[in-house]
């Protein structure tokens, strides 16, 4: 295990848009530090002539032939009512979302 | 006579076929069963009431036709994290709670083409990440063979339900162990199919260099009948594989002659439960008696396999999750003073303790200064895991080893220790990083009579093997015919 790292876990929060209590903060860097530690085990490895491994399948990934899809009645067509079904604030087919510019 | 809710899909399907029963009496009979049984368990969040009439119609009207599915008919309960459309599809979130689905995932599209019937969604840990079912928001499921203890996780929800015959398969995901040990604390079969093998589209996402969809049911057979209704390349899905899907259960055949399977030592280790091992030597008997030769193996860099898994794991995670904004749908938290404070609200309100944790981990793993340290570290220790697997399957053609350490804790036990609970997955977590697919069948009973499950690895896309030497292993041993004393 390498030297400790002091984790700044306000700034991580700030990163992950995430807002934890003090108290809330306090258990989190404890088991934070702890999870770390154990994760650091891979330090022992020798590493440097090792290909990233980072899909199980070989090779890039395939793209879908960009065209329009046939639209059917178990796949209708997108609209801008459903896309926004689910908005927990939406106005005339827009999303609402507070205020952006101050 | 056995109430038709004990018994296989094959069983019902083999009663459709003779006129025995309709969809219409096992349906009902079932919803009476998991009425009865289900407020004691929670293994469903929500039963697909509303549409039930109108699929077992279909269902009727196919079975009428020649060429209807073993699977027509057949009440599955599905993950709540396959959406479905029309259909409240939650992650067992918060943040998800009220989320309506506009569409299908593939695998429910097939199933419904099958005349399948979607019976409900079932209870997980909250976005999957959990071994105990214990993180959803919905409340805690429980294992039907002792209600103090937990189903295993993420897919307990659907592990319970089968185990408890409140349907007669489901389906699960799995991108750590969350089919593979459940199934083997709740004693059914659970198959995790090779990494590319089932659609991930409309499954929504954890991490996704290691999710994988897959089946969950009382028997191999059933297993293998439900693999071929879902696997298949889907042009949705830029990580499915372009493969055949072989008829599986045509394939099953008894004896285990000319097949050579390891044991790796390293799956042995020092606080594993004694009657798990006991149970797991007793079954490698079972396989030499069968015909299978047993030869010993090595995989050395198995001890890495819960460290590089939670870096990874967690760096996906933390990029996946941070779609849920509370602007185009799910959870918004109220008062916010600007787009930034609400962001932060409605993600602090809306995911649970665990959820959170490790979108921090993710986060802090993939930020500046880090990123090479922990994820570029992970990414290249995960090869030599998968290439540990590669030089293993160059002896043999499976590999058994226990699916978990221990048999089903008490509710509670690990909940406040991250990493004990982490390390509940240490035998299943390998084959997710290199795309295997592993199956739990039933070996045994511990002292106390929980379940004890095995697992059978595979090279990528032979579920074939795994599946036949489940199948002979299971034929011989027959404890899928022991259920837990649930009324």
């Amino acid at each position: 295990m390498k030297e400790k790292i002091n984790i700044d876990v306000k700034k991580v929060a700030e990163l992950a848009r995430l807002e934890f209590s003090d108290d809330e903060l306090k258990v989190f860097s404890t088991q934070f530090q702890a999870i770390l530690e154990y994760i650091s085990q891979i330090d022992e490895l020798e590493l440097d002539d090792v290909e990233p491994m980072a899909s199980p399948l070989p090779g890039p990934q395939r793209l879908r032939p960009d065209s329009q899809e046939k639209n059917t009645a178990d796949t209708p067509e997108a609209t801008q009512k459903m896309a926004v079904a689910n908005a927990p604030g939406s106005m005339e087919g827009y999303f609402v979302v507070p205020k952006v510019i101050e | 006579m056995m109430k038709l809710f004990g018994s296989s899909i094959k069983d019902i399907a083999e009663l459709y076929r003779k006129g025995e029963t309709t969809p219409r009496q096992v349906v009902d009979e079932l919803l009476q069963r998991i009425e009865h049984v289900n407020p004691a368990l929670n293994a469903f969040i929500r039963l697909d009431k509303e549409h039930i009439d109108e699929q077992v119609s279909n269902a009727e009207k196919m079975l009428g036709s020649k060429q209807s599915s073993q699977l027509c008919g057949i009440p599955i309960a599905v993950k709540d994290i396959f959406t479905t459309k029309g259909i409240n599809t939650t992650c067992a979130s918060k943040i998800l709670e009220n989320f309506i689905p506009p569409y299908d995932a593939t695998v429910i599209a097939k199933l419904k083409a099958a005349g399948a019937i979607i019976i409900g969604k079932t209870n997980m840990d909250e976005f999957a990440m959990g071994s105990s079912t214990e993180t959803s928001y919905f409340g805690p499921t429980r294992n039907p063979w002792a209600p103090d203890t937990v189903p295993g996780g993420s897919s307990g929800g659907s592990a319970s339900a089968v185990a408890a015959d409140m349907a007669f398969g489901a389906l699960g995901t799995d991108t750590g162990g969350s089919i593979r040990q459940p199934a083997a604390l709740c004693g059914i079969v659970g198959l995790k199919p090779t990494y590319g093998r089932v659609s991930r589209y409309g499954m929504i996402a954890f991490a996704s260099s290691l999710d994988q969809g897959g089946t969950m049911t009382k028997t191999v057979y059933d297993s293998a009948l439900l693999l071929e209704a879902i696997a298949g390349f889907d042009p949705k899905d830029s990580t499915s594989a372009d493969r055949p899907v072989e008829p599986f259960t045509t394939l099953l055949s008894p004896g285990l002659k000319n097949s050579t399977i390891g044991v790796p030592a390293e799956y042995f280790i020092e606080g594993m439960d004694r009657d798990v091992q006991k149970a797991v030597n007793s079954a490698i008997e079972t396989m030499k008696r069968l015909g299978a030769k047993i030869v010993d193996i090595s995989l050395p860099y198995t001890k890495y396999a819960v460290a590089v898994y939670y870096i990874l794991a967690s760096s996906e995670a933390s990029s996946n999750l941070a779609r849920y904004d509370g602007v185009r749908y799910g959870y918004r938290s109220g008062q916010s003073a600007n787009l930034m404070e609400m962001y932060k609200h409605t993600r602090a309100q809306g995911f649970g303790r665990e959820v959170k944790r490790r979108i921090m981990l993710g986060t802090f793993a993939l930020s500046a200064g880090y990123y090479s340290a922990f994820y570029g570290k992970a990414q290249k220790a995960r090869r030599l895991i998968a290439d540990d697997f590669a030089g293993a399957f160059k002896k043999c053609d499976l590999i058994l080893a226990p699916t978990s350490p221990t048999p089903a804790f008490k509710l509670g036990s690990k909940l406040d220790d991250p990493l004990k609970m982490y390390l509940s997955d240490i035998f299943t977590i390998p084959l997710n990083l290199a795309g295997l697919p592993g199956i739990s069948i039933p070996c045994g009973f511990t002292d106390n009579n929980l379940p004890v499950g095995m697992q059978l690895i595979g090279k990528q896309f032979d579920e074939k093997t795994i599946l036949n030497a489940a199948h002979a292993y299971e034929q011989e041993t027959q404890w899928y015919k022991k259920k837990p004393d649930i009324h």
